[in-house]
């Protein structure tokens, strides 16, 4: 059970003028910006639901997640999991979440797969006989038998992130937060990815929340949005609320797109971003 | 507990293996380098006719240490990993795993730092041994000087990463480590005698090293090996650097519970 209530964080940020005579200045005089990536964000997940979070970028997606897990604490509001404030007690805390950054590699980069999976054992203490069992279930799922033993840079991105996605899970999260985790993936690998998410909510009820720009992810994985701009929840639903809520505007505005499905959902988004004005 | 420090012991000692051309042109680098040092100091022992605040054998005995156990004090290019995570922002990994940042990155410094050593310094020690007479290197002066010189090189190895880490808590604030590290690490160079040895440094500026933490980190035990430090001598050596030890990483703990409160993770 997640709560998630009127949650602001704001980072200061050094802007300048291009040009030498500039940076010359900043560097004795900085200007600073305030800017706000969440401007009080509320909402509530219950355990063993799949939410897809989606904005545009620089919505405000990633630092949510990044509040979520622990790492950043929020200037104002409250955040409760499962019973657990997450940057209060962060050691004890992030025991039941899974994190995968699509952009970011916990993975050695030097050495095989295997043993950075091992160091992870030892860090989450997981028993021997826990940490076999698991890891011959994901390496079943996701088909690593071969990557196990190749070094992480040797790796495409496909598999590395399906090598991420086991690594996040051995310790048996109840929680897994996924930011962005089919970017830059082909069809096949994000197919694999979408259908394992989906496996791993099914048989252990691991509450799921991820952030994507891929909308095929949404339609086939979640089965609630929330939807992000400018720092604020604008909607919260079904994929099909959303839906009527796009057309519902276009009707309006007297637009109609044809196209297939998959364009469709594109430009159902877009349309829609642009109509709330959070471009 | 402890496996989890071993595990990162056993993981950077595994990094170090998958790449054998580097481990022989180290060996090739510190070779040669020792040897031009051998042979400054062996001029300069000529020519000032023996009067040398160390004696010449002890000198050439502190080079080939230092040479052979090189990246267990290297401060320039200290673990470049921990420097990569803090500007692009992979830290976040780091701070989902249930372990303290400080305790995590410590064992993972002193288990790259250990592993690399034990691989580079075994060839180098057996060149060493080997070198014409007035380049060798000698065995210690004694079992027992031998039995303080590792006491005391362990305690020289946790106030240098001690000293390491409160750099790195320091670049969570800065973002850019450079600056820091240009400082810092060549004053270090300098002043724990890694360019020359401690004792030929004039009496009023070996009194103000002596009162920072640099002089004792390799500096100690180096000299107890060569027979350079022995007896009742070494005691306040030893009794400073625990001293060293407990206040860099404290010094260390309070900097990293003051990021923590303000860490802003780089790159979306």
């Amino acid at each position: 059970m997640i709560t998630f209530q009127d949650i602001c964080k704001s980072y200061r940020v050094a802007k300048r003028e291009s040009g030498l005579g500039n940076a010359v200045k900043s560097f004795f005089k900085r200007d600073y910006t305030l800017i706000e990536a969440i401007k009080g964000i509320s909402f509530s997940i219950r355990d063993g639901e799949m939410v897809g979070y989606i904005g545009p970028n620089g919505a405000g997606k990633s630092t949510t997640i990044k509040i979520l897990s622990g790492i950043l604490m929020p200037d104002s509001g409250t955040c409760i999991v499962n019973g657990q404030v997450p940057w209060k007690d962060r050691k004890e805390y992030v025991r039941q979440i899974g994190v995968v950054f699509g952009q970011r590699s916990q993975l050695w980069w030097d050495i095989p797969v295997m043993d950075s999976f091992e160091l992870l054992q030892a860090i989450y203490a997981i028993p021997s006989a826990t940490y076999r069992s698991k890891l011959d279930e994901l390496t079943e799922l996701l088909h690593l038998e071969e990557l196990l033993k190749t070094p992480t840079r040797q790796l495409s991105l496909g598999q590395r992130m399906r090598c991420e996605l086991a690594a996040s899970l051995l310790h048996d999260p109840k929680l897994l937060f996924l930011d962005e985790p089919t970017i830059g993936l082909d069809a096949v690998s994000k197919i694999a990815v979408r259908d394992f998410i989906k496996k791993m909510n099914e048989e252990h009820k691991t509450t799921v929340i991820l952030t994507t720009h891929d909308m095929q992810d949404i339609e086939a994985i979640a089965n609630r949005v929330i939807l992000i701009g400018r720092g604020q929840k604008l909607m919260d639903g079904t994929l099909d609320d959303l839906r009527a809520e796009a057309e519902s505007m276009e009707t309006e505005t007297g637009a109609a797109d044809g196209g297939n499905e998959e364009t469709d959902l594109d430009h159902m988004i877009a349309h829609l971003y642009t109509k709330l004005n959070i471009m | 507990m402890i496996k989890k420090y071993y595990c990162f012991f056993k993981l950077r000692f595994a990094t170090g293996l998958q790449y054998r051309m580097a481990s022989v042109t180290a060996l090739t680098t510190q070779l040669i380098w020792g040897l031009m040092e051998c042979l400054l100091f062996k001029a300069v022992a000529e020519a000032s006719g023996g009067a040398l605040p160390m004696n010449y054998p002890s000198i050439v005995t502190y080079i080939w240490l230092k040479e052979s156990l090189y990246v267990l004090f290297n401060t320039w290019a200290a673990d470049n990993d921990l420097f990569a995570m803090i500007t692009n922002g992979d830290i976040a990994y780091e701070l989902c795993r249930p372990l303290s940042i400080y305790s995590m990155w410590f064992s993972r410094m002193t288990g790259a730092r250990i592993s690399e050593a034990l691989l580079r310094c075994i060839p180098v020690l057996v060149c060493s041994f080997l070198m014409p007479k007035t380049y060798r290197m000698t065995l210690p002066v004694n079992g027992t000087a031998f039995l303080f010189f590792l006491l005391t090189l362990l305690l020289a190895l946790g106030i240098t990463i001690s000293f390491c880490m409160l750099v790195y808590m320091l670049c969570l604030f800065t973002v850019s480590p450079q600056g820091w590290r240009m400082v810092l690490t060549g004053a270090v160079e300098f002043l724990s005698g890694n360019i020359i040895p401690l004792p030929f440094f004039p009496k009023k500026y070996l009194f103000l090293v002596e009162l920072s933490p640099f002089a004792y980190m390799q500096n100690v035990p180096y000299r107890i090996y060569s027979g350079d430090l022995s007896g009742a001598a070494m005691y306040p050596y030893i009794g400073k650097q625990i001293f060293w030890l407990a206040a860099l990483v404290t010094a260390g703990i309070v900097v990293w519970r003051r990021a923590a409160q303000r860490v802003i993770v780089q790159g979306g």
